[in-house]
């Protein structure tokens, strides 16, 4: 078990209420995708994990080592729009060298060295570390939003909506690229997407959100096969558009 | 290229904004050699030659032959209505180039003696005309400028480097300390500009000499200042900590300060830089004001403001017109500052546009 979320509550100020009572569990090996429409709270879910919403009620807790610090090394998010989680004003290669903060000391080289192994990765070329961000584009810098978040070779990975604002062959790029280094880095996906087909894809275990409740949390093939919940019926039929039967 | 190459080469295209960049540029170079390039000394006058006009150049001699310039001796003498006026003698004196005249401190490192043009005493030259106490204007204006041109500057970086950070903290943090900061800036905004600087001003002991005198009066300066700044630096903190860069840093485990120095403040450089650029006039012009009224640089050091509390008087400007002189140049500085400011804002402006980059 690498995340234990336990009955996670947020109410914003206006009275939204974006989560209510959310609880999941993350395996490792065990991608998890999480679906749900727009405005349901699957990115107020995503930040209070990572610690950049503070819940009302509830506890994330992180398996395997405590401590906020190792926390952030092994739990890393890609952002959902590409164009803003980089920041215009540094270099490529001050981007991938912030992500070393936590990091114990690195000499110059051995940076250099991590820095070229993340481009591989991503199938970046290695010559654009003195390179900024506007040069790129949609799909690159999600590439490299991703390859920032492999720096600590974490163990979980959170991609909220990482391939939605894409174009559909970049999206199967990046999602064929995902799904290529989780083979080759021992590393747990949690997947957050309105795109069925994609989660599908990629995901072991899937949760169904809407109005900040998880309404249906099963296998993949359970969830898909024999949906227990009216909205993921809905859901469902929406993507694929044909009739499951109740 | 970053952003920063993009938006200058905008900047570069506005002809008129590169000019004055370049006259400011001119401006600080003569400051910078104000001792070479004045023929006279900070203290050097002469009382025979009250309100002398501006000396004419000659290029020819008396039989129209070509001699390299020179200048006349003038001698003083009273009208009717006892009024001073002077008349060209016969003397003739020769501009001469970097010769010996009053040593000095060469940009602080070695003694130097050699001035870009003089005349032999008895012999003046006065270029812009001279004082009531026969100071060469032009001098006293290169000297002058040390004062007007670095106080400015130096009041600005002081008040925005404290408003940067008032606002970033305020702005990043918010609750309270928001709260508490934002009073504080609203208290020193309440009080209107001068008057806050004559009280600042009564505040500082009389007795001080000239260079701790300008450090107060810069210190003054910048504490009116960083308060507007802070204000709208706070209010494009608020926005630009919700971006996902900034997000992104606070997973990653930077510091709270880090990220505002990092991600923060550097994304309200477009907005501060031409803010910076537009607030010198107004330093330079309250270093200005107070010397003019008497509570600043004091006599015999220079400054374009106490320069012109000769002016003060309408009669000594009818007679004297040229002791406007300083006047002339504090319009120069401050318009130069103005266009250099605006079209430094405009370089910006369609780069943050095509970026989604607020503000
Ligand atoms: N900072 C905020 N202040 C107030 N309300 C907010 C804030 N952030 C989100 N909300 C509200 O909380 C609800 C959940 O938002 P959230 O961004 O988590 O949805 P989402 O599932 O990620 O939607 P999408 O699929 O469009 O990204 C929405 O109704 C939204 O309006
Ligand atoms: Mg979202």
């Amino acid at each position: 078990m690498i995340l234990r979320i336990e009955g996670l509550c947020k109410t914003y100020p206006g009275g939204v209420k974006a989560l209510d009572g959310v609880s999941l569990d993350i395996r490792a090996g065990e991608n998890l995708g999480l679906v749900g429409e727009s405005g349901c709270g699957k990115t107020t879910l995503a930040r209070a994990i990572m610690g950049l919403v503070a819940p009302d009620k509830g506890t994330v807790i992180f398996h395997g080592h405590p401590g906020r610090r190792e926390f952030c090394r092994q739990v890393r998010m890609v952002f959902q729009d590409p164009f803003s989680s980089l920041d215009p004003r540094y270099s490529v290669r001050a981007i991938l060298n912030e992500a070393l903060r936590l990091e114990p000391r690195m000499t110059t080289g051995e940076g250099l060295t991590r820095m070229r192994r993340v481009l591989d990765l991503v199938r970046m070329p290695r010559d654009i570390l003195s390179r900024y961000p506007h040069e790129f584009s949609g799909g690159e810098r999600q590439r490299l939003a991703i390859a920032r978040a492999l720096m600590t070779e974490p163990s979980l990975l959170i991609l909220d909506e990482a391939v939605s604002s894409l174009d559909v062959l970049v999206q199967k790029d990046i999602v064929l690229m995902l799904e290529d280094l989780q083979q080759r880095l021992r590393m747990t996906y949690f997947f957050i997407s309105h795109n069925l087909r994609v989660v599908r894809r990629l995901s072991r275990k899937i949760a169904v959100m809407t109005g900040g409740r998880i309404v249906e949390y099963a296998d993949r093939d359970e969830v898909f096969n024999r949906p227990s919940h009216p909205y993921t019926r809905a859901l469902i039929q929406a993507a694929f558009n044909y009739e499951v039967a109740p | 290229m970053s952003e920063m190459q993009l938006a200058w080469q905008r900047f570069a295209r506005d002809r008129v904004a590169f000019i004055a960049l370049g006259v400011l540029g001119l401006l600080y170079a003569l400051t910078l050699f104000a001792d070479v390039i004045a023929p006279y000394a900070l203290r050097d006058e002469s009382r025979l030659h009250t309100y002398c006009p501006p000396t004419a150049l000659h290029f020819f001699a008396a039989d129209g032959s070509f001699s390299g310039p020179y200048v006349r001796g003038v001698a003083m003498h009273y009208d009717k209505y006892r009024r001073r006026s002077y008349d060209e003698t016969r003397d003739i004196y020769p501009v001469k180039f970097f010769a010996r005249g009053e040593s000095y401190q060469f940009l602080g490192l070695m003694r130097m003696d050699r001035h870009l043009f003089t005349v032999d005493e008895p012999g003046r030259i006065y270029l812009l005309g001279a004082d009531s106490r026969g100071r060469d204007i032009f001098s006293r204006v290169l000297h002058g400028a040390r004062v007007s041109l670095t106080i400015g500057l130096l009041g600005v970086l002081i008040s925005f480097g404290i408003g940067l950070l008032v606002g970033g903290i305020a702005g990043y943090f918010g609750g309270p300390v928001d709260n508490v900061l934002m009073r504080l800036c609203e208290m020193v905004m309440m009080v209107p500009g001068f008057y806050l600087l004559l009280a600042l001003r009564a505040a500082v002991p009389d007795s001080l000499n000239s260079l701790q005198i300008y450090a107060a009066i810069t210190i003054i300066l910048s504490f009116i200042g960083w308060a507007g700044l802070a204000r709208v630096i706070r209010g494009m903190c608020l926005s630009l900590k919700e971006r996902d860069y900034v997000l992104a840093a606070r997973t990653m485990g930077l510091g709270d300060m880090e990220i505002i120095v990092r991600h923060i403040l550097p994304h309200t450089i477009s907005y501060s830089l031409a803010a910076v650029t537009l607030a010198v006039p107004g330093y330079i012009l309250g270093e200005s004001a107070l010397s003019l009224i008497g509570l600043g640089i004091q006599d015999p050091y220079a400054s374009w403001g106490n320069m012109l509390s000769e002016a003060m008087s309408i009669v000594r400007l009818q007679f004297a017109p040229w002791i406007l002189w300083p006047a002339f140049f504090i319009g120069i500085t401050v318009m130069c500052f103005n266009l250099v400011g605006d079209a430094w804002r405009d370089a910006w402006d369609p780069l943050l546009k095509g970026r989604g980059e607020g503000a």
